[in-house]
């Protein structure tokens, strides 16, 4: 095996890759190949390192120098400074990774220090189109230790103890949901890896697909034999083509070394994968329109019970796991229930990656112990929020799930705490917000979205957020009523408790927490026909400033009649004729006209 | 069956272990609110009105779950009528009624919708919700259905119907969320789709999202037109049925008060299309007979219902020249009426206007079909439903119930036992069977009622032995209901596994009876009674009660005969009663290519 | 792959070339790479610090290059830093001498003192 002494890693989450990291990783490989370094040197493209912010990221052993932001026309500089005459190009570097001109390890910058990298331990680090880099970081050893040397019930029972909860969302005991699905007898089962991460903002089964995908294949065969199936199916968003794309190459890889197929490692244990791609429905990452629409039929969720772990695909006994969940499984095999059980909290064990995005200065994707605090991401981690403004409030969990406020900053997240603080945790998308943010509007954002994902089947869901959204605008245009808010929650109520599949039932969350930590908002909507943060624009009003020299051009050109005021005094609006139309503001040549 | 024992409301009850917790609460005499329930055919718990609080031994279950899907457990507790439950129950009504399209007063389910019961039932008095509607489309353009967006409640009844029962799924939810909708494929218009018009959609329907084209203002037009000759025949499933539009039972035979309502009503002839029923049974035995003994394509499929007719021509194109050639009874009367008849009573044939009465909704497409008609003239001229001869009668104030009960007029009015079970499932081939015996064995057999052929399994068998030119042969006859079914006897045949030389289909499942345009029952109140086999059991009644019960012996037909036809499949026959089939391109647009092409591609 | 030691075999190949990207060793070779370094052949020796490093399994070092170190005469130079420990400086390095410091210095922990900076004089 060629050994290289220096390894550039090029970031390829679809982050950096839409930054052009293809094309950076191809400079690196033309114009190292220029000055004659290509058997020395070896570029790898790799799975998202999690701070997207500074996009696109290489980074380059074995100094580790971190290089951020980088673009095309910075790579020449650095082959010939840092890989040529061994002078790392400071100038370039992430500026919180180097510190008196030492660089810092990796796990000593603010954005990593706190974080256990578990699901995510090869994003970042291994070429996930490279079978073998999977392999060299004990890839496979779990199938193999647990084929030759486990029963399925010992599968079984190993990571019930572990504690490891779903990390889609539901949070249900993982093992359990195996152990419900392994006693019953079938002539088929399935092993179904929901892929379909459809949270808006939310990215982390995404990075572990590019980045990582052998551990998801690696999990669900660890997950056949323990339930006694032999047949897999990856239910993967079409919009995700990076991850498409390197499932595939990964599935073709595995077969190819017989680590899928048939008889693996000669044990007589067959399991095979297929990919399927999902076609834009928000609903199908719910698990039984996810087998509805596996089985060619409408994404349309089902009644449970039955419970796919009994009657799932095609009526058979079926296994749902999210990618995140499925790529803890080889780890907690290799490592024990124990070392799963050391970080995390007693409740909910182990890790949990995070989607950072909003108001926040190092946006990206964090994994840390459940019990690290919300503080502890959004500050330590987070770095706050960006240009000196007030944080406001986190949303966790995505169109399903609440917003907490600051008096929620030190609640630990698992998730039984975050449930209790009227949020939940979710798939892992945590958005988060600051003074500028009106939550009204927030919570219409994710009402609008999940008015347009409904499916349509049942009545609540399709028809009661829908009205609930149009409430919702009623308030942020300014036409609210006490009352609105009443039926607002009365709907959110009825729809969460009568629904037929968990998008209805948590499609009132956000509305519903952000009444209770915010109704000060919505009063003041409704009573005051006011936004506080200045976002709702029908709610805004139009004020002349101090700067106004009096030349009357806003007065002449005012359709309504609405702004009074002498030649060369300052003018003022009357805000009862007022139409908003903006007129005066385009109008007036010293910028003397605002609107908030 | 083991039993389970669960409270509901207060009241204990033991019911089968297979129960849904709907069922058991209907032992409790509750009647949990239903809308998109229908029982083996959409159980999918999508309304959310059958909600209750339900907890098992003591732990409460998540949230308010449905009853029609909840299956009964030793030790569980049902409250339908809490607060919280009735608030939940009243809200979801309120959404829906908040997207539908009110105008009950002048709906054609006023009285007969299931929506507009529960409301009455439910006490709804106010309607929150004044935001958006959906998009109100109606379809008019097909003769027999029209679709109409504005009223549906997407509970997906129609859907399973036509797709699991029938087999055949021109409908189906399309969109998403607020402005889901159920149409056919891209949205065409039901005139445009593989749909047979069965209208199995319609009986369905708990409300009138799907219903049938009604044509009552052209009949009245014709009675109150003094140049027209207006002649009216009624199919045998109607009687079975029109009772239940003035609150008769299921399946009261109600033949007498029928045809004093409609001589109340002004027609100036009421015949039967029993006597076509009688007349079609010579014409199609003959031409049994004719392709048993001559090698002629057998099997020979009947061809007296135009849904499968229809389901023929754009499913199975192969079995076209398998189908009889013979018209169906409401098209050969109507041949018959502007030739033999008017002849007789020296009317101009142009001043007749041919009216029916059918429990059918594709019975309005067939008379329209272009071949119907013979010397320009068509043979229907109008195809009306059993509704609405009821609401003709009602319109008229005639007290129904009341009628005494009148003949048919002649000549076309008298028929046999054989002839008026056409309506049940299997009636026609046993009609067929009684006089293809007689006239093969050469006797006046005694027993001749086949109970092999009755009832309402999808798909069924018989065999009877009969000499054929000296030789006693096996005639292996079948029986099919429900386009669904008809695939599965087709698709044996086609593969070699059954061999026939008779086959009856029927699009509907049950027959006739169970025809698209038969009288409404609720979905709860079949779950009290069979439509199917009730309205049945009055024509097999009807039938024992004749003296004459066998189609040659219509004293009338045989007339026919002497002084019209001559004999069965004659040349005077074949132009009057028989007609031909034709193969369709399932989705009759520009895109067929396209579709045909990704069909292949599929396979 | 037919059995568990096949793909251990596997693993321990490619796990040489991934342990490169970590930067938690506490041993250092620091090869001058400069111009002057590399027209005196510093280029081979840094390949093969490599090379033995992985052959034996030294997870702990980690061979980084670096620009001009200053003492010119002397390149090709290398460097070795320990944890609590001098830093040692070899000079006129070359692939074999390489070797012998890999196997002696940093596998066994016996300075090669003949080579160093401080044995010239």
């Amino acid at each position: 095996m060629k050994i290289f002494r220096s390894h550039v890693l090029v970031c390829g989450g679809t982050g950096c890759s839409s930054s052009n990291s293809a094309q950076i990783r191809q400079r690196f490989i033309d114009k190292i190949k220029e000055v004659n370094l290509d058997n020395e040197v070896q570029v790898i493209g790799t799975g998202c390192f999690g701070l997207c912010e500074v996009g696109p990221v290489v980074i380059i052993y074995p100094e580790g120098s971190f290089y951020a932001r980088m673009t095309v026309d910075r790579v020449d500089e650095i082959v010939e400074e840092h890989l040529l005459k061994g002078r790392i190009v400071k100038k370039y570097l992430y500026d919180e990774s180097i510190k008196d001109e030492k660089l810092k390890a990796l796990s000593e910058v603010d954005f990593y220090s706190k974080q256990k990298r578990v699901a995510l331990r090869n994003c970042g680090l291994i070429n996930p189109e490279n079978i073998n880099e999977y392999i060299a970081r004990d890839g496979y050893m779990a199938l193999g230790k647990v084929l030759t040397e486990m029963t399925p019930d010992e599968v079984i029972k190993l990571v019930k103890d572990s504690g490891l909860k779903g990390r889609g969302g539901a949070g249900f005991s993982t093992g359990m949901k195996w152990s419900f699905a392994a006693p019953n007898k079938a002539d088929q089962k399935y092993i179904i890896c929901n892929a379909d991460e459809g949270d808006p903002g939310a990215f982390m089964d995404r990075s572990v697909l590019e980045g990582d995908p052998h551990a998801v294949l690696e999990a669900m065969a660890i997950a056949g034999y323990a339930i006694g199936a032999t047949k897999g199916y990856i239910y993967v968003r079409a919009e995700y083509p990076i991850a498409v794309r390197r499932l595939k190459i990964a599935i073709e890889q595995a077969r190819e070394l017989g680590l899928l197929g048939k008889n693996i490692f000669n044990t007589g244990f067959d399991f095979d994968i297929e990919i399927r791609l999902g076609a834009g429905a928000f609903v199908c990452g719910e698990e039984t329109a996810l087998l509805q629409s596996l089985e060619g039929k409408r994404g349309m969720s089902r009644n449970k019970p039955p419970f796919p772990a009994n009657k799932g695909l095609w009526g058979k006994p079926t296994v749902i796991n999210n990618v995140e969940t499925l790529a803890n499984i080889p780890q907690i095999i290799l490592k024990g229930p124990e070392w799963f059980r050391s970080f995390g909290t007693e409740k909910s064990p182990g890790t949990k990656v995070f989607a950072l995005g909003g108001k926040i200065n190092n946006t990206g994707l964090v994994e840390v112990p459940m019990g690290t605090t919300l503080r502890e991401v959004i500050y330590d981690i987070g770095g706050g929020c960006p240009n000196g403004k007030e944080f406001k409030a986190v949303q966790t969990g995505g169109p399903s799930g609440g917003c907490l406020t600051t008096k929620h900053l030190d609640t630990p997240i698992d998730y039984d705490s975050l449930t209790a603080a009227g949020s939940m945790m979710g798939s892992g998308g945590m958005i988060v917000m600051d003074e500028d943010n009106c939550m009204v509007d927030i919570a219409r954002f994710f009402l609008d979205f999940t008015v347009d994902e409904s499916c349509g089947k049942c009545t609540p869901c399709r028809e009661g957020t829908k009205r609930m959204l149009e409430i919702l605008n009623k308030i942020t245009e300014g036409k609210g009523t006490m009352e609105d808010l009443d039926n607002l929650e009365k709907l959110a109520i009825n729809i969460k408790e009568t629904s037929l599949c968990g998008l209805g039932q948590t499609a009132p969350n956000p509305v519903l927490s952000t009444l209770k930590y915010f109704r000060d908002e919505y009063e003041a909507h409704v009573n005051e026909k006011r936004c506080p943060a200045g976002v709702c624009q029908s709610l805004l009003k139009y004020f002349i400033t101090a700067d106004c020299r009096g030349c009357t051009k806003c007065a002449r050109i005012c359709p309504a009649g609405a702004i009074e005021g002498k030649v060369k005094e300052i003018h003022i609006i009357n805000q009862d004729k007022c139409i908003k139309c903006g007129a005066c503001m385009d109008a007036c040549t010293f910028h003397a006209i605002i609107k908030k | 069956m083991d039993k389970v024992n669960l409270t509901i409301n207060g009241i204990e009850v033991s019911v089968p272990k297979d129960y849904t917790v709907l069922l058991a609460a209907r032992e409790a005499g509750i009647d949990i609110p239903t809308l998109c329930y229908l029982k083996d055919i959409n159980e999918i718990a999508a309304c959310r009105l059958c909600i209750a609080e339900v907890d098992i031994k003591g732990v409460p279950m998540r949230n308010l779950p449905a009853t029609c899907v909840l299956q009964v457990q030793e030790g569980m507790n049902v409250r339908t009528n809490t607060k919280r439950v009735r608030n939940a129950v009243k809200m979801n009504l309120e959404l829906i009624l908040a997207n539908h399209n009110r105008e009950c007063l002048t709906c054609l389910r006023n009285g007969t919708c299931e929506l507009q019961k529960l409301c009455d039932e439910m006490n709804i008095s106010d309607i929150e919700y004044q935001g958006t509607k959906r998009e109100a489309k109606i379809d008019n353009l097909s003769y027999s259905i029209v679709r109409d967006t504005s009223k549906c409640i997407l509970c997906g009844r129609c859907v399973s119907t036509c797709k699991e029962v029938q087999g055949i799924g021109i409908l189906d939810f399309t969109k998403r969320g607020f402005v889901t909708e159920v149409a056919p494929a891209f949205d065409y218009s039901m005139k445009d789709v593989p749909c047979v018009y069965c209208g199995q959609c319609i009986q369905a329907c708990p409300v009138a999202a799907l219903r049938e084209r009604t044509y009552i203002d052209d009949v009245w037009d014709a009675i109150d037109d003094p140049e027209k000759f207006v002649v009216v025949q009624t199919a045998p499933g109607v009687r079975a049925s029109l009772g239940e539009e003035f609150g008769l039972p299921v399946g009261t035979d109600v033949t007498g008060r029928m045809v004093a309502a409609l001589k109340r009503l002004g027609f100036d002839k009421v015949f039967d299309t029993n006597f076509s029923a009688d007349l079609t049974i010579l014409e199609e035995g003959t031409e049994l007979l004719s392709r048993v003994k001559n090698g002629g394509k057998l099997p020979l499929i009947t061809s007296c219902s135009p849904g499968w007719i229809r389901y023929c021509e754009l499913n199975y194109p192969e079995f076209l020249d398998n189908l009889s050639t013979c018209k169906s009874p409401q098209q050969m009367f109507g041949a018959i009426v502007k030739s033999y008849y008017a002849e007789k009573a020296g009317i101009d044939p142009k001043k007749i206007f041919s009216v029916s009465v059918m429990p059918c909704t594709s019975k309005k497409t067939e008379a329209n079909r272009p071949e119907m008609e013979v010397d320009g003239l068509r043979d229907v001229d109008v195809s009306l439903t059993t509704r609405e001869l009821g609401d003709m009668i009602k319109q008229a104030r005639i007290d129904f119930v009341n009628l005494p009960d009148e003949e048919p007029d002649s000549i076309l009015g008298q028929y046999t036992g054989a002839g008026a079970i056409f309506g049940a499932t299997g009636g026609v081939m046993e009609a067929a069977l009684r006089t293809v015996a007689d006239i093969l064995t050469g006797k006046d057999l005694d027993n001749f009622e086949y109970q092999g052929v009755r009832g309402l399994d999808g798909v069924k068998e018989a065999s009877v032995v009969l000499p054929i030119d000296g030789k006693d042969t096996e005639i292996k006859v079948a029986v099919a209901h429900g386009t669904a079914n008809a695939a599965k006897v087709l698709e044996a045949v086609k593969n070699g596994e059954k061999e026939y030389h008779f086959i009856e289909i029927m699009a509907c499942p049950g027959g006739c009876v169970h025809g698209g345009g038969q009288s409404h029952v609720s979905a709860k109140k079949r779950l009290e009674v069979n439509p199917k086999s009730k309205r049945a059991d009055a024509l097999y009644e009807l039938d024992k009660s004749l003296p004459l019960r066998k189609s040659h012996k219509n004293p009338e037909v045989i007339k026919l005969y002497e002084e019209f036809l001559k004999e069965p499949n004659s040349h005077v026959s074949h132009k009057y009663l028989h007609t031909h089939y034709y193969k369709r391109d399932s989705y009759a647009t520009q895109e067929q290519e396209e579709y045909d092409k990704l069909m292949e591609k599929l396979k | 792959m037919k059995s568990l030691e096949e793909l251990k075999k596997l693993r321990d190949e490619s796990i040489k070339n991934i342990e490169m990207r970590n930067t938690d060793k506490d041993v250092r070779v620091v090869v001058g790479m400069a111009t002057c370094g590399i027209s005196a052949g510093a280029r081979p020796v840094l390949a093969t610090f490599v090379e033995e490093v992985a052959k034996r399994n030294l997870n702990n070092v980690s061979v980084v290059q670096t620009g001009c170190i200053g003492m010119c005469t002397y390149e090709p130079i290398v460097e070795i830093y320990a944890p609590g420990k001098e830093k040692v400086t070899y000079i006129h390095v070359d692939s074999e001498k390489a070797k012998r410091i890999v196997s002696e210095h940093l596998a066994n922990n016996r300075v090669v003192v003949e080579y160093t900076i401080g044995s010239e004089n």
